[in-house]
């Protein structure tokens, strides 16, 4: 599914550059469940961004479901993440005057669907993150665990080939970062691709795959015996 | 801009934003409510100005003695010049080809004019049968004076409408009736009308030669009017008028003894010129109504747009989320421009609307005699909506560029 091979990326601040990517050769295969670890500061997330397409790599290759991303202007870059992926944030990054129906059914509006159609589409995913009795809710009036499942929701709406995770319980409590893995885990049952980048170890045990960033390159990658969150609950 | 889903996203983020849209749009209405009122007033002196001039011929040329400022020819300044009738009669005569109307005109001022036991103090103007052309008047009823009166000084009389309404009240029995003129009778043979209105029709007009008999007025005259037979062209027009008006100064002056360079001692009033002079003031006036209205619009435009600015980054996370969805610059440049032109031209609407409520009602109530139904045509008002769109338009550019551009990495990273 995913095809990375010498990923070099460094940012320029003024007179310096960091380098922060140094080289990361990496794949997943379709219905993999991948955790991404690192100490603060890694590289976690420039990893992840470039893999959605939100910020480029300086060199090096990607693929993606056998489409090779490159010379990105925005206009292709915002077609290819609306069909290939869906974000999950640390914050949930939702619309925060959109409810949560609506929050779901954006990524349906840029793929052009109607609305009706994108409606009952939204209605669906948020009865599949339990959330259907709060779709007219706005996102200030749901606690932050129905947040993160608004944003699974949506994530999931445009029915993208991989889902990109970016510390998805980080801003939640022990018991429901749990619910909100059970659900992750449930989403890659179903045979969904799904990347998550964490630093914490029981988030990434719940995995199925932990690759581990280490000043820019990749130190460790093992595959784990996935710990089902539903047990810890 | 059909694009119906893109319009609920708008009315989605405008309801949502309802304080910070009425901020927007308040800038914009009252630019164009102010633009509104001013064309408006400029419109309603145009009119004002009009109907002045529609008091008498707007050929007319008018003239008028007055007292020498400067010595001449041994003579003291301050004398006070007389015409008389042969001022009159030898520049009829010498310029007879051009003239298209001729009157000299005998003056009683506050002449009291009786009927029964009714009466009031009122012009008596003592003129030729032509003055009713010269005068722009209109008969209500009977006749204007003819040149027999003339020959003859029959004493009759032609009584202005707001005369006749002073003295005979509702009464239609008018002609043929007797008024007193200080003291002396005159017999109604009409009543007129006149364009200029109540001060205009404030006069009664006699035959001249019997108001220089009756009034012992001998040969003298107040003033002399002229018009000139009409020419092709406006040009035209106004070259000959000024041509004859020069030709009329120097052969008073020369008559009278009067300095070339005195200005003040014939007054020559040349309607034509006038007209072309209050049309070039209305013209500039109108045109700065216009400048104010737009730099006023502008201002809205520099308002709506700063707003707008701080909006997209108020809203640069949203983008952000936009974009990782996978909105396209396209339809965020689309989005925020929408937004923009939606709002000024909403706003810009209600602004023109009120504009035009408030001209419709206040504009008949206005008392001045230099604005007159202020109105505002419809080509205007669309031309402001023409206005408003490209000025949403203007005023969306920037921030739907800036909003374009933001890289979504970034954007997402945005507190
Ligand atoms: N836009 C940027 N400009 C400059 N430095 C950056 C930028 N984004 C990230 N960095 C730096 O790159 C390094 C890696 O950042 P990041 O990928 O966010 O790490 P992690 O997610 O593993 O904590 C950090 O040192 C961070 O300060
Ligand atoms: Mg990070």
């Amino acid at each position: 599914m995913i095809t990375i091979k010498d990923l070099h990326k460094s940012y320029k601040t003024g007179n310096n550059s960091l380098h922060v990517l140094k080289g990361i050769n990496f794949n997943v295969a379709e219905g993999e469940l991948v955790s991404i670890m690192g100490s603060s500061g890694s590289g976690k997330s420039t990893l992840l961004n470039i893999l959605g397409m939100l910020d480029e790599a300086d060199t090096g290759s990607y693929t993606l479901d056998g489409v090779a991303i490159k010379n990105l202007n925005e206009k292709i870059a915002a077609r290819y993440r609306n069909k290939f992926l869906g974000f999950i944030f640390q914050s949930f990054n939702l619309i925060n005057y959109k409810s949560a129906l609506d929050n779901v059914a954006l990524p349906l509006y840029y793929q052009g669907m109607k609305r009706s159609e994108r409606m009952d589409r939204a209605e669906a995913y948020l009865e599949k993150v339990g959330l259907a009795q709060w779709m007219d809710h706005l996102p200030n009036q749901l606690s932050g665990g129905q947040k993160q499942r608004v944003a699974i929701a949506r994530a999931l709406a445009s029915d993208p080939k991989v889902l990109l995770a970016d510390e998805p319980t980080g801003a939640l409590d022990t018991k429901t970062s749990y619910e909100v893995m059970d659900l992750i885990q449930q989403i890659n049952d179903e045979g969904r691709t799904i990347l998550i980048v964490t630093h914490e170890p029981d988030i990434a045990q719940m995995t199925k795959r932990i690759v581990n960033l280490k000043d820019g390159l990749i130190i460790d990658d093992t595959k784990v015996n996935q710990v089902r969150a539903l047990q810890n609950v | 801009m059909f694009d119906l889903e893109r319009w609920q996203e708008i009315f989605e983020t405008i309801s949502k934003n309802k304080l910070r849209t009425f901020l927007t749009g308040l800038s914009v209405a009252s630019g164009i409510f102010i633009l509104v009122i001013l064309l408006g007033i400029g419109e309603g002196m145009k009119n004002g100005i009009e109907r002045e001039f529609q008091g008498d011929a707007a050929n007319a040329i008018f003239v008028y003695p007055g007292v020498t400022t400067k010595e001449y020819k041994g003579l003291n300044p301050g004398r006070r010049i007389q015409l008389k009738n042969d001022d009159f009669e030898y520049t009829s005569a010498e310029n007879k080809s051009e003239l298209e109307f001729k009157s000299a005109v005998f003056r009683i001022f506050g002449g009291m004019v009786t009927f029964e036991n009714e009466s009031g103090s009122y012009r008596v103007e003592g003129v030729y049968p032509d003055y009713q052309f010269l005068e722009n008047s209109s008969m209500v009823s009977g006749r204007f004076l003819n040149n027999r009166d003339v020959e003859e000084s029959t004493k009759i009389v032609v009584l202005g409408n707001r005369v006749k309404m002073d003295l005979f009240k509702d009464s239609n029995d008018v002609l043929g009736k007797y008024v007193e003129i200080s003291g002396i009778k005159f017999k109604v043979v009409g009543v007129y009308t006149d364009p200029g209105g109540e001060r205009e029709e404030s006069r009664v007009f006699v035959p001249i030669t019997t108001a220089q008999k009756v009034f012992s007025g001998g040969n003298d005259i107040n003033s002399l009017s002229y018009t000139l037979k009409a020419k092709e062209t406006y040009e035209e027009a106004l070259a000959a008028s000024n041509n004859f008006t020069s030709k009329l100064e120097t052969y008073l002056k020369g008559k009278h003894t009067i300095a070339p360079s005195d200005n003040s001692a014939i007054y020559i009033n040349n309607m034509l010129e006038n007209t072309k002079r209050f049309y070039d003031l209305i013209g500039m006036i109108k045109m700065f109504f216009w400048g104010v209205g737009i730099c006023t619009i502008i201002a809205g435009v520099v308002g709506v747009s700063n707003i707008m600015l701080i909006i997209v980054k108020e809203r640069t996370r949203e983008i952000g989320v936009r974009k990782a969805l996978g909105a396209q610059p396209l339809s965020i440049i689309g989005m925020v421009l929408h937004e923009s032109i939606f709002v000024t031209s909403f706003a810009g609407l209600t602004g023109l609307i009120m504009g035009l409520v408030l001209l419709d009602f206040v504009g008949p109530m206005i008392q001045t005699d230099f604005i007159y139904n202020p109105t505002v045509n419809f080509n205007v008002a669309l031309s402001t909506v023409v206005i408003l769109i490209v000025a949403g338009a203007v005023a969306g550019f920037f921030p739907a560029y800036r909003a374009a551009r933001i890289k979504p990495i970034i954007a997402l990273r945005d507190e």
